[in-house]
């Protein structure tokens, strides 16, 4: 639960549930998320969760700190279980000109490139939270044996739905961006439909992730 | 006349459709965006007699030159802009705060900012552009909100409806004042920095440098000196925060900022100085003074009235 709420600057909330990143932590900040949420606490703009932290922004023009503050504290949760979220398959080509940063990995990691890939698709990933930029998903944990350090001088353009790994995580870049991620291949799916006016995010905190290959003629068939 | 519109002849710097921007989207890394200067948004639909938050047409330093064609329609421009409006043999120089006409065939172009950066163009009438997610704000990251989540582009077309035929000379005197120094309440992150890393934050002037747009703010000054973590666990960002890289450089985060990030929080802006704050062009100095939370919300709520009362004295 929440450790400590202070202010992040006149017009937020920050709520602390701790240092640790882990799927209980983030349960109960997605739990938090939703909750607040639902409560329509006047005055609030934007509730953001990430892995251990929720920051909620306010309209200072109608409220204050201290309000929203109390009436956070007052909210009487139940103690429900959370929504376990979707199961979201998403195909994945690792194509030697998708997978940027393969030859890195194998030797940052010390593997053949079959064994990165065996270990990266035999697992299911949680969705932490999702942002930075629009519906980019950050997803965890990776097998022991895939962590790696971020690029020493990132790119100053990752091309659209690239999938990256860094550390424990796992994203994909939802728009083309600069970025640091070890990239390891692309997805024709589009993560994030701006022509969708209504829930645009394809994965959203809380959702499960599977992620399968696929090869370059399925790719450029636009799969699925 | 069949269609009203404007034909844009030179885009300008970064202009784009803005209105009050979006709520309620950060959890899927989508930020307010919004007009920059709330205060010259607010007081551009005021004196155009619009609903609060119509869209405006934002632009950056150049703005842009626009052929009108059409009937009469009415305008005005603010923010300190340097703008003409060429009509069939004459050149006319353009005031801020006032309703002007446009008739057809007329040229409005917007020279330039005045040692500042945001201006603003409201019509009497309503643009005819597309709403995404509650908001006509453009977020070019994105690539969502009007004329397809795009900066404006020359040779476009920018239709034109609901022209209202009844012209009120509506007109504002009034200077936007400059300032130099910004007002912050210190961040949960205050105490990974070195002590004289916290003076220096407080003393010294940080100079804003070319890299600065809608998302942020890269300011250059003494590097601030991290003793703990340079990177946290990634964590949400509000407008006006202001982040320490892994090189000691602050970034303030602005209405089109990355939702989350990963450096820590020194400090964040107060919502009263972030109008001026934006304001301010690259290659200035600015100095950050220490303020705390019930200062700033007083600070807020003087600043909220004299918007009100500019608003009153419009006529």
């Amino acid at each position: 639960m929440i450790k400590n709420i202070s202010n992040l600057g006149d017009a937020a909330l920050y709520c602390d549930f701790g240092n640790d990143v882990n799927r209980e932590i983030n349960l109960n900040v997605i739990q938090f998320f939703k909750n607040i949420k639902k409560s329509n606490i006047p005055g609030i703009t934007n509730i953001t969760p990430s892995y251990n932290k929720l920051i909620i922004s306010f309209d200072l023009s109608i409220t204050s700190f201290d309000k929203i503050k109390t009436e956070v504290e007052q909210l009487n949760f139940k103690n429900e279980i959370v929504n376990e979220g979707n199961l979201i398959k998403i195909p994945v080509c690792c194509d030697n000109d998708f997978a940027l940063d393969i030859k890195r990995l194998e030797k940052l990691l010390n593997l053949e490139k079959e064994e990165i890939y065996k270990k990266f698709f035999s697992k299911k990933y949680y969705c932490y939270m999702t942002g930075f930029i629009a519906g980019m998903p950050f997803l965890g944990d990776l097998d022991g044996s895939l962590h790696a350090r971020r690029l020493d001088t990132p790119r100053v353009k990752v091309p659209k739905n690239s999938i990256g790994l860094t550390e424990q995580f796992c994203n994909i870049y939802t728009f083309e961006s600069p970025g640091g991620w070890n990239i390891i291949g692309k997805t024709p799916l589009d993560i994030f439909d701006n022509k969708n006016n209504t829930s645009p995010n394809l994965i959203n905190p809380g959702d499960t992730i599977s992620f399968f290959q696929i090869s370059k003629s399925e790719f450029e068939k636009k799969y699925g | 006349m069949a269609e009203n519109y404007f034909e844009v002849l030179r885009s300008g710097i970064n202009t784009t459709f803005q209105d009050n921007g979006r709520k309620n989207y950060y959890h899927i890394g989508i930020p307010f965006s919004g007009a920059m200067d709330n205060r010259n948004f607010v007081i551009a639909n005021a004196i155009s007699n619009n609903k609060k938050n119509s869209p405006v047409i934002e632009f950056a330093l150049q703005g842009p030159k626009l052929r009108y064609k059409g009937d009469k329609v009415y305008f005005n421009v603010t923010g300190d802009v340097n703008f003409q409006i060429l009509r069939k043999n004459k050149i006319e120089e353009g005031v801020c705060y006032q309703n002007l006409v446009l008739e057809n065939n007329d040229c409005l172009d917007l020279i330039s900012t005045n040692r500042s950066v945001y201006g603003y163009l409201s019509i009497n009438a309503s643009f005819k552009i597309d709403f995404y997610l509650d908001s006509y704000s453009v977020n070019t990251k994105a690539e969502i909100g009007a004329n397809n989540g795009k900066i404006l582009q020359k040779n476009q077309i920018i239709k034109i409806e609901n022209i209202t035929k009844k012209y009120s000379l509506n007109k504002l005197d009034y200077i936007n004042s400059k300032i130099e120094n910004i007002r912050v309440i210190k961040g949960p992150h205050f105490d990974y920095f070195s002590k004289t890393a916290k003076e220096l934050f407080f003393k010294e002037k940080f100079r804003i440098t070319k890299l600065t747009d809608r998302m942020g703010i890269r300011l250059d000054g003494p590097k601030i000196e991290n003793i703990k973590y340079t990177n946290i666990k990634s964590e949400g960002l509000v407008k006006g925060t202001i982040q320490i890289t892994a090189d000691g450089d602050p970034i303030v985060m602005l209405s089109d900022h990355g939702t989350i990030g990963g450096y820590p929080k020194i400090g964040v802006v107060i919502s009263a100085d972030y109008d001026k704050l934006v304001q301010i062009p690259p290659g200035s100095k600015i100095k950050f003074k220490e303020i705390n939370l019930k200062d700033a919300e007083t600070i807020y709520k003087l600043y909220e009235m004299e918007t009100r009362n500019l608003i009153s004295k419009i006529k």
